[in-house]
C-alpha cells in the first residue's frame, strides 16, 4: 500500500514557522527559553524552531539534545535502543523549557524525557512542541504547540523525513510499518 | 544498533561492530557520570549479583558502582563468606541467586568457561568479569575505549602488550579486541611469560623492549601476578624490572605520545618507574573511569529484551 503524504516540504516549513510564532506568543520575552529536542527526531526540529525564533526576537535562543533511553521505563521489552549524546545549553533551572519532538504518540517518550530534564536542573516551565500529534496516548500528556494532528490507527508508522537527517523534508503515514521506531 | 546478546561472556565471540556499540554506548553513560546527577533509572527493579568467587577490589567496586548508577539492587557475594566454602557447587550457588530472582549475575572465578557455565542454564544474563587466564572482557572494552578516546581510532595504531602475558585474561581479551578493531599487537616480556604460540593469534612476539616499545602508540603495561606464578618464570622482581620495566632511559625513547596503560594495581618500580606512573601521558585513571562507563553500557545493553523493536512502541 502507497505510504499517504501528510505533509510536504513547504507544509511542515509552515507548521514549524507556525510553532515558532506560537511559542513567541505564549513566552513573552526570549530570554528565559531554552528549547531541548528530544533524540532523534525531534534535534533538528529544536534547531530550527531555534533558529525562527532567534529572528522573531532578535537574540539567540539556545537549543539542545536531550536523549531520553536511560530513563525509559520498558527496557526489557526490546533491544536496548541506541543511546545518543545530550547536550543542555547551560543551566536550565528557572528556564522555560519547550521540549520538541518530531511525533507524540503513547506519550512515554514526553514522560522519560521529563524524568531525563530533571537531572539537570529545575525549569521554571516545560511546555512541548511536536511536528505530529497521532493520538493513541497512553499517558496524561499534551502537547503545547502541534504541528498537525493526525488520526491514526495504531499499526501504522508516521515517518518524518528532515533534509539535515534524510535529504528532504516530509512526513508521511505508512500503512502496517514493520518496527522501526518513529 | 548491532547488539542483541543477552551475555556478556568474551571478547572472541564478539564481531567488531558489537564492539563498537559497546565503546559508542558507553560514550553516552561516561556523560552521566559528568554531571550533577549521576545516577539514571534505565536497570530500576532489576537485581544484580556480583558473585566473586575470586577475590577482587576494583573490578567488583566498578561493577556495583555500574548497577547502582543505573538504579538496580545490587548483592556482594564473595567466596570467603559463602556457602562455596561449605562445599556447594557453582551450579547450585548461582541456580540459589537465580531462585532470588537475580536478573544479571557478574561471575569472577578462578575456573576458565565458569561463566560460558552459567550461561547454559540460567535465565538471567551472565557477564564475565575475568575467568581464569582466560578472558577479563569489560577490561578490554575500557582499554580500547581509553585509546580511541584519545585517538579518535583503534586500526593501524601500534599496540605493544609488555609483561606477564601467559597467565593474564586482561591480554587475552585485550588482544581479541586490538585485532578485530584493527590495531596491530606487539606482546612482549620474559620468554616464560610470553610464549610464541600467540603469534598464531596474529601479534607480533619479540623478547626484545627496545624493539616493542619503539614504535608503539600504545604500551599497556601488566602487572607481574606473584600470586599466580611460580619462581621459576623469572629470577627476580628486581631483575625484571631492569630488563622489562618502563624505566626512565625507556620511556625517553618511545614516541612523543606514546599512551601508558596499566590495568592496575600497579607494581611502582617493577612494570613501571613510580614516576612515570603518574606523568601526564599515562592514562591510568582514565582507564578506571572509563571502566565505570564501560560496565555501565554493558549492562544496559544487555538488558535489552529480545527480539524485534515493537512497531511504535518506542514513539
Amino acid at each position: 500500500m502507497p505510504d499517504s503524504l501528510l505533509l510536504d516540504a513547504a507544509a511542515l516549513s509552515r507548521a514549524l514557522t507556525r510553532i515558532a510564532h506560537e511559542i513567541v506568543e505564549r513566552n513573552e520575552s526570549g530570554a528565559d527559553v531554552v528549547l531541548v529536542g528530544v533524540q532523534t527526531g525531534g534535534v533538528h526540529i529544536a534547531h530550527r524552531l531555534a533558529k525562527t525564533l532567534r529572528e522573531l526576537w532578535n537574540q539567540p535562543v539556545p537549543a539542545g539534545a536531550l536523549d531520553v533511553n536511560m530513563h525509559r521505563d520498558d527496557l526489557g521489552n526490546h533491544l536496548a535502543p541506541t543511546v545518543h549524546p545530550t547536550q543542555i545549553p547551560g543551566d536550565i533551572t528557572g528556564k522555560t523549557v519547550v521540549l520538541v519532538d518530531d511525533v507524540l504518540f503513547s506519550g512515554r517518550t514526553t514522560r522519560a524525557a521529563l524524568d531525563a530534564l530533571n537531572d539537570f536542573g529545575r525549569p521554571r516551565r516545560v511546555q512541548l512542541a511536536v511536528l505530529i500529534d497521532r493520538g493513541h496516548r497512553e499517558l496524561p500528556i499534551k502537547a503545547d504547540f502541534v504541528g498537525k494532528n493526525v488520526t491514526t490507527r495504531a499499526n501504522e508508522r508516521v515517518n518524518v523525513k528532515l533534509k539535515e537527517a534524510d535529504g528532504e523534508d516530509g512526513v508521511w503515514l505508512v500503512k502496517n510499518g514493520n518496527g522501526s521506531p518513529a | 544498533m548491532t547488539w542483541n546478546r543477552k551475555h556478556l561472556l568474551d571478547i572472541e565471540s564478539l564481531s567488531a561492530d558489537e564492539i563498537i556499540a559497546v565503546l559508542d554506548t558507553a560514550r553516552q553513560f561516561k556523560a552521566v557520570g559528568e554531571r550533577a546527577i549521576k545516577k539514571v533509572p534505565a536497570l530500576r527493579g532489576k537485581t544484580v549479583v556480583n558473585l566473586f568467587v575470586e577475590p577482587s577490589t576494583r573490578t567488583r567496586i566498578s561493577f556495583e558502582l555500574a548497577a547502582i548508577r543505573l538504579s538496580a539492587d545490587v548483592i556482594n557475594f564473595g567466596a570467603e563468606a559463602s556457602s562455596l566454602k561449605k562445599g556447594e557447587t557453582l551450579k547450585d550457588t548461582a541456580r540459589n541467586l537465580e531462585a532470588l530472582n537475580a536478573d544479571i549475575i557478574i561471575i569472577r572465578h578462578s575456573a576458565t568457561g565458569a561463566p560460558h557455565f552459567l550461561s547454559r542454564f540460567l535465565k538471567g544474563s551472565v557477564v564475565n568479569a575475568g575467568d581464569g587466564a582466560h578472558e577479563h572482557p569489560t577490561q578490554a572494552l575500557l582499554d580500547t575505549f581509553t585509546i580511541r578516546e584519545h585517538r579518535g581510532k583503534i586500526a593501524g595504531l601500534n599496540v605493544t602488550i609488555l609483561g606477564d602475558i601467559l597467565y593474564s585474561r586482561v591480554a587475552r581479551s585485550n588482544i581479541w579486541a586490538l585485532l578485530k578493531l584493527g590495531a596491530n599487537v606487539t606482546l612482549c616480556g620474559p620468554s616464560t611469560l610470553v610464549p610464541r604460540v600467540f603469534e598464531q593469534m596474529g601479534c607480533r612476539v619479540t623478547y626484545n623492549v627496545d624493539e616493542a616499545i619503539a614504535d608503539a602508540d600504545v604500551i599497556n603495561l601488566l602487572r607481574i601476578q606473584h600470586e599466580r606464578q611460580r619462581q621459576t618464570m623469572f629470577p627476580s622482581i628486581g631483575e625484571y624490572a631492569a630488563l622489562f620495566g618502563l624505566t626512565h632511559a625507556r620511556f625517553a625513547r618511545t614516541r612523543p605520545n606514546a599512551l601508558i596503560m596499566h590495568p592496575g594495581p600497579i607494581n611502582r618500580g617493577v612494570e613501571i618507574a613510580s614516576d612515570l606512573a603518574d606523568c601526564g601521558r599515562s592514562v591510568i585513571l582514565e582507564q578506571v573511569t572509563n571502566g565505570l562507563a564501560i560496565r555501565m553500557a554493558v549492562l544496559y545493553l544487555i538488558s535489552g529484551g529480545k527480539g524485534a523493536q515493537e512497531l511504535g512502541g518506542l514513539a
